[in-house]
């Protein structure tokens, strides 16, 4: 009577330790490092405008809004392990609730700072965090009655929210119904996006994530990712974490939405529809589920190619579809699975060191 | 009153097609666990596989008085797609089903993802994205009874349900397949230990939902009168929704989730507004799920560690 009994499944493969948590953080030295990194991003967006042609630029500015859906989407799909495929409405509560708020707080912001780079900066940063807001309360408000649900059924209660969000952007008069929304202005929505804020989002959401990914918080979500009753037995507030990794999510989608909104002169209930939701599933499968920079990569690698396949014009969705039921079935845990890319490199940076040492023992 | 009726008329017929495709859903579902997304695409390859044997049989006369076929001739064309769509639902579970079935769950969610859009997208290629006017298989009679007005394609609409369900009905609780198949979603280890042969039930089961849900499709055709290569998406969500409503993996449940779904999408178009026709299905979902998890036939099942 020694065994262990049959039903014993195979242990999860074993999670890496934590890093040693620093000292005590620097605050001076970190603020440095912010302004010296938004000063980099300014310089880095002057030297883009500069290089790129405005369709290159639209693509990048695409492919960062992608990103900022992927790594925020893969909190709770990878991370955690539940499966949403309902974000495109968290995106569409973020991008209208701040093109509405950008376009009612721009004259009151040009009244206080006048009409120039401080004041759209400001409507626009208000604008994104609003949507933000909005979007997480929303995600808490969905994710309180749902996340009891587990695996599929979770996914179905998702869809339908999103397709509900849809419906009512669809019968919301006040916000142009299915027509879409385009602001006060005959020129449309003010065009507050560009590069310098889409990658300081997309750095703001990816740090955000990571510190959140590898923190006992994140700890906690991979728990319940790899077997959900076992991490309740050992006192993990399961539906809270889950709750709260939801909404984080969605208020991710959130500034992607609005980033996305004030990109162009309108938004429609359309943008928004279910594709959305399976384009950001597409991302995060193609990169890895769990993996922060795959999540990166899969944004930027769906972004791209889309624009790359153009020419195939009716062709790519049906070969982007095949290329998804390809993934799945030669490689389900994406391209660079749960591992991330600093660790990765790590690992191929010890190799080459090991190999290095060891052809040079056989030399001798 | 009888506006009343003539929309308990109209949901019914509606909800019966819904119930036909449901019953691919919860088959599939109660024996694989498997949500099979691409199965509302099945739905829609089944209406064009009608639209184009119909055309092939020389029916293209769109006007409804006196262009209908024979009854055999629609029968023929009922056939003809229940049996190509079979085979399409056959070939989607060998070649990308079939490989991930003992992955974990969400592998063959998101496969099943893959084949629908590449359905949707194909279909756009192949039969072009234009809606189409659908051919008068059936040459529309219509009359009144009590302030009610019925037609004879909702007559057959909900006749041919009827019809196919109680065949299904007989097919799952009288032959082997269809006790294999109970088997198989009862305890899928336990039925192999016994002998059936789980691919042969699986395949059954792929061939007899695509083929229940390509009638659903000509039913569909028939009273909406336009098919496009979308509109699987929507109708295929609001049948899961009626399976799931039903107590998913449960027979009798597809059928009166499927009429209950009708039931409430006329309702709401009639009474509330048509614009929240779409989004009535998803809040009753949603609703269901919170009291009653299961559905209304489904049974509890504890969650073993």
């Amino acid at each position: 009577m020694s065994d262990a009994g049959p039903g014993l499944a195979a242990p999860p493969p074993p999670i890496p330790p934590l890093p040693d948590p620093p000292a005590r953080p620097r605050w001076g030295l970190r603020a440095l490092v912010a302004l010296g990194m938004i000063g980099g991003l300014a310089l880095l967006r002057l030297g883009l405008e500069a290089v790129l042609i405005e369709y290159a630029q639209r693509i990048m500015m695409l492919a960062g809004i992608n990103v900022i859906l992927a790594v925020s989407l893969n909190l709770i799909n990878g991370t955690t392990g539940q499966f949403s495929i309902g974000h495109a409405g968290f995106m569409a509560i973020g991008a209208y609730a701040a093109a509405f708020l950008g376009t009612h707080l721009a004259p009151a912001a040009a009244a206080l700072f006048g009409s120039g780079m401080l004041a759209d900066a400001v409507t626009f940063n208000l604008a994104l965090v609003f949507g933000a807001l909005l979007a997480g309360l929303s995600g808490l408000c969905v994710g309180l009655p749902s996340l009891r649900l587990r695996g599929d059924y979770l996914a179905i209660v998702t869809l339908g929210f999103g397709e509900i969000i849809r419906i009512s952007f669809n019968n919301a008069q006040f916000l142009g119904a299915a027509t879409g929304y385009f602001g006060d202005s005959p020129a449309g929505l003010p065009a507050y996006t560009n590069l310098f804020w889409v990658l300081l989002w997309v750095v703001i959401v990816i740090i955000v994530t990571w510190n959140i990914t590898f923190s006992q918080t994140g700890r906690s979500l991979a728990a319940i990712r790899e077997d959900e009753i076992a991490a309740e037995a050992m006192a993990t507030p399961t539906t809270r974490l889950k709750v709260l990794a939801f909404s984080f999510s969605a208020a991710g989608a959130g500034i992607a939405g609005g980033l996305f909104a004030h990109m162009q002169a309108g938004i429609r209930p359309e943008d928004f529809k279910f594709d959305k939701s399976i384009d950001m599933i597409v991302m995060i499968i193609v990169g890895g589920l769990g993996s922060v920079s795959g999540a990166a990569f899969g944004g930027v690698f769906v972004a791209v190619s889309l624009e790359l396949m153009r020419d195939l014009h009716e062709y790519r969705l049906v070969l982007y579809a095949l290329l998804l039921i390809v993934i799945m079935l030669v490689r389900p845990e994406g391209i660079l699975g749960t591992r991330e890319l600093p660790s990765i490199v790590r690992g191929l940076w010890q190799r080459a060191g090991a190999r290095g040492a060891s052809s040079g023992g056989a030399e001798r | 009153m009888s506006e009343f009726l003539q929309q308990v008329v109209n949901g019914l017929s509606l909800g019966s097609i819904y119930a036909l495709i449901a019953l691919g859903y919860t088959m599939v579902y109660g024996i694989l666990k498997l949500i099979n997304f691409a199965h509302g695409e099945v739905f829609m390859v089944g209406a064009y596989a009608g639209y184009y044997s119909a055309g092939w049989l020389g029916v293209n006369g769109y006007e409804a008085s006196g262009a209908g076929f024979p009854l055999l001739l629609a029968l023929v064309v009922l056939c003809f797609a229940m049996g190509s769509v079979a085979l399409l639902g056959v070939t989607i579970e060998a070649l990308a089903y079939r490989p991930v079935r003992s992955a974990p769950r969400l592998t063959p969610l998101i496969t099943a993802i893959g084949v629908s859009l590449f359905l949707q997208n194909a279909a756009m290629l192949v039969f072009s994205p234009n809606p189409r006017r659908y051919p008068a298989i059936l040459s529309e009679v219509r009359f009144e009874v009590g302030g009610v007005i019925l037609t004879n394609i909702k007559l057959a609409i909900f006749g041919v349900a009827m019809v196919l369900m109680l065949g299904l009905y007989l097919l799952v609780h009288r032959t082997w397949t269809g006790r294999a198949m109970r088997a198989l979603s009862m305890n899928a280890d336990a039925a192999r230990l016994m002998g059936i042969d789980v691919n042969a039930t699986i395949r059954a089961t792929f061939a007899i939902g695509s083929a229940l849900a390509a009638a659903g499709g000509i039913l569909f055709g028939l009273d909406q009168i336009t098919i496009n290569p979308l509109m699987g998406v929507l109708t295929g969500l609001k049948a899961f929704v009626a399976a799931v409503l039903g107590g998913i993996g449960n027979i009798p449940g597809a059928l009166i989730g499927g009429l209950l779904i009708g039931l409430a999408e006329q309702l709401t178009a009639g009474y509330l507004s048509p614009d929240y026709r779409d989004a009535i299905t998803f809040v009753i979902l949603i609703l269901m799920l919170l009291v009653k998890p299961e559905g209304l036939l489904g049974i509890v099942r504890q969650e073993k560690v």
